[in-house]
């Protein structure tokens, strides 16, 4: 099951290429840029793992993707990588733009619990799958 | 070549309109005005745009050439301009499309190199990435390797900038510079950073009335003006700081200027009567005459 999320969900995986006019863009605005990735692609999930450090003071996406390309190298084909880019301008940082740029080979999607509760009443939870393997198939 | 073939190349390729279009002739043109003497250089300079230039075009119809090396050494004694042509530089391959931003990151042995046991790759990595795009000037390039000690975390940052190097040739210009003896030095002990480098420009010395032309139109810039006597004792005073050790050039020449600027105010107020417009702007011979430069020659070499 394709995933998708953030900025671009509606449109093919981008390209290298487009990765890099994208990255400039942030930038441009002078948005402070980050590599993430994470196994567990649950929407709710805020916390993905960032790799290297925030970028700052940068002036060329070609840094980005070197530090891309490094991130594949460990982690292509088994994690999410997306990118984002946080704005400081306001006096408080925020994300403005955040897309996926990378997926795992295999996504086997979410599987829907329902907890029958009292008088008939369901509720429904959604977890990855790949996140309900155990701690030593995981990572 | 056969597609090639269907569109008709031009005749002729105006080379000059090639420099002209893309404003690098402007840098060119700035180098030449705002910077005086260095001859060789802005030869040496003009040939490099040259070859770019014609790359670029051989590019554009197809015919083949690979992305050039553009590493640079500069060698020279300090204050001979090194930063300030590197920076050009920088503009100049930009304008020509070798660089997509064209700005200019200067460090130093510090800046690279870490002081514990993994701080150094983290650290180079951090100034490469930011000057991804531009041209990474890294003054003194020869502290980075220090002979004495083999355990010198310098080594680590010499693998990083080589690999760099080597791999993101289309991503940044890194342009060494330093003395020219121990520069050699440098490139002796790294055969790989030598190899690595396609253009080797020396930057000379200026000569005394290069000097003088340096003074004279840095005090323009501050809207002052040397009075004749002032002038004679410039002269004077640049023969006499040539004689004495780190003696930097233009560098030399700009502390100095504004040692006398503030020697010039104080000369001002100390007198009571209220100043005139032309004093205000006239540096006069007493306010460089006082140096210390002339004591000390005066004591160590010249018997007069």
């Amino acid at each position: 099951m394709r995933i998708t999320q953030g900025c671009f969900s509606f449109l093919p995986d981008l390209t290298d290429d487009q990765i890099r006019a994208q990255v400039q863009y942030c930038i441009d605005k002078g948005f402070a840029v980050n590599i993430e990735f994470t196994d567990d692609p649950h929407p709710r999930n805020t916390f993905w793992e960032l790799w290297d450090l925030p970028m700052f003071d940068i002036s060329d996406a070609g840094a980005v993707m070197l530090e891309l390309a490094a991130c594949r190298k460990v982690h292509a084909g088994r994690a999410y990588i997306r990118i984002s880019g946080f704005d400081a301008s306001p006096g408080w940082e925020s994300i403005r733009i955040s897309f996926l740029v990378d997926r795992p080979r295999e996504e086997p999607g979410f599987r829907l619990s329902r907890q029958q509760g009292r008088g008939r009443s369901l509720r429904y939870t959604t977890e990855a799958y790949s996140a309900s393997r155990p701690e030593g198939q995981r990572y | 070549m056969a597609t090639r073939s269907t569109e008709a190349p031009p005749e002729t390729i105006d080379l000059r309109r090639e420099l002209t279009e893309t404003r690098a002739q402007e840098v060119l043109d700035e180098l030449d005005r705002e910077l005086i003497g260095l001859a060789t250089v802005k030869a040496r300079i003009k040939q490099i745009v040259a070859l770019l230039a014609m790359d670029r075009v051989r590019r554009r119809l197809g015919l083949a050439s690979e992305a050039p090396t553009l590493h640079m050494s500069f060698t020279g004694n300090p204050g001979t301009g090194k930063t300030t042509v590197g920076l050009k530089m920088a503009r100049i391959l930009h304008e020509l499309g070798y660089l997509r931003k064209g700005h200019l990151v200067s460090v130093t042995r510090d800046d690279l190199v870490g002081q514990y046991v993994g701080h150094t790759a983290p650290k180079t990595k951090e100034i490469l990435k930011k000057a991804m795009g531009g041209v990474l000037f890294i003054d003194e390039a020869y502290y980075l390797y220090r002979q004495e000690n083999e355990r010198d975390y310098g080594q680590e940052a010499i693998e990083i900038l080589l690999q760099v190097m080597e791999n993101q040739r289309d991503d940044l210009v890194v342009i060494v510079a330093g003395y020219a003896n121990r520069m050699d030095q440098f490139f002796h002990s790294n055969p790989g950073f030598r190899s690595r480098i396609a253009h080797h420009v020396d930057f000379p010395d200026y000569t005394h009335a290069e000097l003088m032309a340096i003074a004279t139109r840095m005090l323009t810039a501050l809207n002052y003006r040397l009075s004749p006597a002032g002038v004679v004792a410039l002269e004077a005073y640049i023969g006499a700081r040539r004689q004495q050790p780190h003696f930097a050039n233009a560098r030399s020449i700009r502390n100095a200027l504004d040692r006398a600027r503030l020697r010039h105010a104080n000369r001002h107020f100390e007198r009571a009567e209220p100043i005139s417009h032309d004093d205000l702007v006239t540096i006069d011979a007493p306010d460089v005459l006082a140096s210390r430069v002339f004591d000390l020659s005066r004591i160590i070499e010249r018997p007069d």
